[in-house]
């Protein structure tokens, strides 16, 4: 008889996201292993392996000895019906045994609206939600991810969290556990011990202490846990961990290619941006390594697309000679080439140009983030109108005739002339294809998209206020009654999403309560439209009593105390307060290659300079 | 153009047509074997896989058609090269030459499984097999334009159907080309007409291939 799982199969939509069995995924035998690790992506899998940070980590502990790192994802929502119709517990893909069985169970969390997957992913596991409802070594929910940089709203439900990059201390995690396990601790002992760990924060072990008007008075370490926990980096990218032999999913993915990351951090600090400050210093990985790591993945795995990452690839001073090495390679080997994050400019056009030989034409994507030079300089994004223009002249003259521009709304100072600013911009742009455009026949596309500025931790507008739902809509519209010509198309985001996210960006432990009630309500897979529910949220805020304005629209006072706190970056509070204060005077910072501004994330080092 | 001769069973069952044409391309990679590619404005590997397969129906004689850049591989050592570069339930029986032309491909034999928990009900194969002695049986089928009604007889060329432990397997040759009739219909068919025949889960897997002599097709 075929049992339970291999009947629902069939049912469901996409089944091969559940059965495992990829190229390149890795099998041990559980009696063999003494450490099994259920890594999850509290996202689909398609979203999920398209994650370079999972692929790194899942190598990385898997090359231990006697452990055994398997991955699981959200199941999409007919799947999940299915199995709690057949009660069928989440299981993890390589062995297809149930979470529950596993030793330690790691979420890697890059986005605030993944926070009701981790609750619903423990649930349908059947391990209890609140960290202290489980009382064993078995079972131990640890995480990481650019969301653990604030990790107070899932205070409750998570046993640890591991902070910044996670090559060397996923290691020593997992080997401390190993000895745990081997020698009968308790949870708390191993918890007291793994907060020994640099970069290991033990949420159990700080008391928040609040003040009437509800903003924080302190936050208390208890029994001598560290004031700080502060980020852990790797130095020396070039030695690091690279997953040359990557899983090759059988099924279409999002991004269904090989991820060549070329440095970490970034020199430009945008106010508004979060990695730019959390991910700091700047470390780069040399041509040399980078090409070597290319040719093996590509022969290993059979892809013929790669992709070079970072923040801003213009920024990597071994472009030149990485793309002299790869562009023959790739072309001998008929494999694309892809290069995102490029800047506007001399040599990104001519490799723009070298790149885009046969095939489609891509097109032209820039993120001025804001309409007018004023605001631009405000939130310190060194892109020019000039510069725009010089590049959409040359992209048109070239034969393109599609360009993406991407703004933000809500903006710190940020006036009806700045909003309006961005459509005057897009009529330049128009203006530049008709004066330039080789082909106007095939008329011109210009793709506008606005978000909802979000503020978050670790920038110089961790203290801003959001603009209300009612206010951005009310610009949105603004914006939208200024736009005549047919060749353009205009979206912006969903705010409902956008407050959300801005909740839980800079919340705090009580906010616990209410993404367990979203969850119970309902509330799962909420970055998809499908499933999105902002009135399960509010309802969840209504029965918690919270008020989503606290967080939001509210603004921090800039000597109050910050959830986050307790979490160093290596990025200075002092250099943000600086960076804000140079905002309001509409005074950009040049880029850290114009000289070293004194961020403070270059003590994280101890062999290496910042490479900025 | 050579021809691989495959099978595809287990979890591989899942893999779609279009991501199975992608999974060879990458295994052909993976294995040091060169695809030529089209000509045209975007170049592809050149693979295609005969008679798709429908999501979850396991088979025993997949056609592969390709075409390689060179010809120092020996039809052995492709398919083991290939086999050491493909996932667990791909995999080649045989590379060969000389394969016959798609459109001469007419039947196929297939068995679909019905599984009852509450073990087979009385008289069941009989039951069926009279069924599909009817002239027509018509059942819905879902199309690019939408449903349309078929009947499936006329395309039944021979179906028994045995008991077996706690499930009936029914094996038929069928139409697979002009026009084309989906194994899993016979169940569908079933479900409809003999409700109470309704098993509670159904499998199927594609046995042979035929021309239409009713020989082996390769």
């Amino acid at each position: 008889m075929t049992e339970r799982k291999q009947r629902i199969l069939p049912t469901v939509q996409k089944p091969a996201r559940y059965t495992g069995g990829e190229w390149g995924e890795v099998k041990k035998q559980k009696e063999d292993v003494r450490v099994r690790v259920a890594f999850c992506f509290p996202d689909t899998y398609e979203i999920g392996m398209s994650n370079l940070g999972m692929r790194i980590l899942y190598g990385v502990m898997n090359n231990m000895e006697g452990v055994w790192c398997e991955r699981v994802f959200a199941p999409w929502g007919d799947m999940e019906q299915a199995m709690r119709e057949n009660a069928l517990p989440l299981w993890a893909l390589e062995s297809q045994e149930p979470v529950k069985d596993f030793d330690m169970i790691a979420f890697t969390i890059g986005y605030e609206m993944a926070y009701s997957n981790i609750l619903n992913m423990l649930s349908l596991a059947g391990v209890p939600l609140h960290a202290a409802d489980r009382k064993g070594l078995k079972n131990m929910v640890f995480a990481g991810g650019v969301c653990a940089f604030n990790p107070e709203p899932l205070a409750d439900f998570v046993d640890f969290f591991s902070l910044g990059e996670g090559e060397d201390i996923t290691v020593e995690i997992v080997s401390l556990y190993d000895r745990a396990k081997a020698e009968g601790w308790s949870k708390e002992a191993f918890l007291r011990e793994a907060a020994k760990i640099p970069g290991v924060y033990v949420p159990s072990f700080y008391r928040h202490e609040y003040n009437e008007d509800g903003t924080l008075a302190a936050i208390v370490p208890l029994d001598g846990a560290p004031e700080k926990v502060t980020k852990r980096i790797v130095e020396d990218l070039d030695s690091a961990y690279f997953p040359t032999n990557m899983i090759v999913p059988s099924t279409e993915i999002v991004h269904d290619r090989a991820n060549l990351e070329v440095f970490r951090g970034c020199i430009r600090g945008c106010r508004f941006c979060q990695a730019g400050f959390s991910c700091r210093p700047v470390r780069k990985k040399s041509p040399e390594v980078l090409c070597r790591q290319a040719v093996e993945t590509m022969t290993a795995s059979g892809n013929n697309e790669i992709t070079i990452s970072s923040l801003s690839t213009s920024d990597y001073r071994g472009l030149p000679e990485l793309m002299d090495k790869l562009l023959p390679y790739c072309k001998e080997n008929k494999i694309n080439l892809s290069v995102p994050s490029l800047r506007a400019d001399n040599f990104s056009r001519e490799l723009m140009e070298k790149l885009q030989t046969g095939g489609r034409k891509s097109s032209l994507t820039f993120a001025p983030e804001a309409g007018t030079q004023r605001l631009r300089d405000v939130i310190n994004k060194n892109l020019t109108e000039a510069e725009i223009l010089t590049t959409c002249a040359n992209a048109f003259s070239g034969g393109w005739n599609s360009v993406k521009l991407y703004f933000m709304l809500g903006l710190p100072t940020e006036t009806d002339e700045d909003v309006l600013g961005i459509a005057e911009l897009v009529y330049k742009v128009i203006q530049t294809w008709k004066e330039q455009a080789v082909n106007k026949k095939r008329g011109l596309r210009v793709h506008v998209a606005t978000a909802y500025f979000v503020p978050k931790p670790h920038t110089p507008f961790q203290w801003e206020r959001q603009i209300t739902l009612q206010e951005y809509l009310r610009r949105c519209h603004l914006l939208k009654s200024h736009f005549y010509s047919k060749s353009i198309e205009y979206d912006y985001h969903a705010p409902d999403l956008s407050r959300l996210e801005a909740v839980f960006a800079r919340g705090d432990r009580r906010l616990g309560p209410v993404i367990e009630q979203a969850v119970k309500n309902g509330a799962r897979l909420d970055g998809w439209d499908e499933y999105f529910d902002y009135g399960k949220w509010q309802d969840a805020f209504r029965t918690c009593g919270v008020d989503e304005d606290f967080y939001t629209v509210r603004g921090y006072g800039e000597d109050e105390v910050l959830p986050w706190d307790t979490i160093d970056v290596g990025v200075s509070k002092k250099f943000l307060r600086l960076e804000r204060k140079r905002a309001y005077e509409g005074k950009v910072t040049p880029d850290c290659r114009h000289g070293c501004a004194g961020c403070g994330a270059e003590r994280l080092l101890e062999e290496v300079s910042c490479d900025a | 153009m050579p021809r691989a001769l495959f099978e595809k069973t287990g979890s591989a069952v899942y893999i779609s047509h279009l991501d199975l044409m992608r999974l060879f391309q990458r295994a052909f990679k993976r294995a040091g074997l060169p695809l030529t590619h089209t000509q045209g404005f975007n170049p592809r590997p050149s693979v295609s896989i005969a008679l798709p397969l429908s999501l979850g129906v396991e088979s025993g004689c997949e056609l592969l058609d390709f075409d390689l850049e060179t010809d120092g591989f020996s039809f052995d050592e492709i398919r083991d090269r290939l086999n050491a570069a493909l996932v667990a339930g791909v995999r080649v029986l045989s590379v060969y030459d000389g394969g016959r032309k798609i459109k001469e491909l007419a039947y196929l034999d297939c068995v679909v499984t019905m599984e009852y928990d509450a073990g087979v009900p009385h008289e069941a194969a009989e039951q069926m097999e009279a069924l599909f002695s009817r002239e027509n049986v018509v059942v819905e089928k879902k199309g690019k334009n939408g449903v349309t009604e078929q009947n499936v007889i006329p395309m039944i060329r021979s179906l028994t159907v045995a008991e077996g432990e706690g499930s009936l397997e029914l094996s038929a040759r069928v139409c697979c080309q002009n026009p084309t009739l989906n194994p899993m219909l016979l169940g569908a068919a079933v479900n409809k007409y003999l409700p109470e025949l309704a098993p509670d889960f159904m499998k199927c897997r594609r046995v042979e291939i035929y021309d239409t002599k009713e020989t082996i097709f390769r």
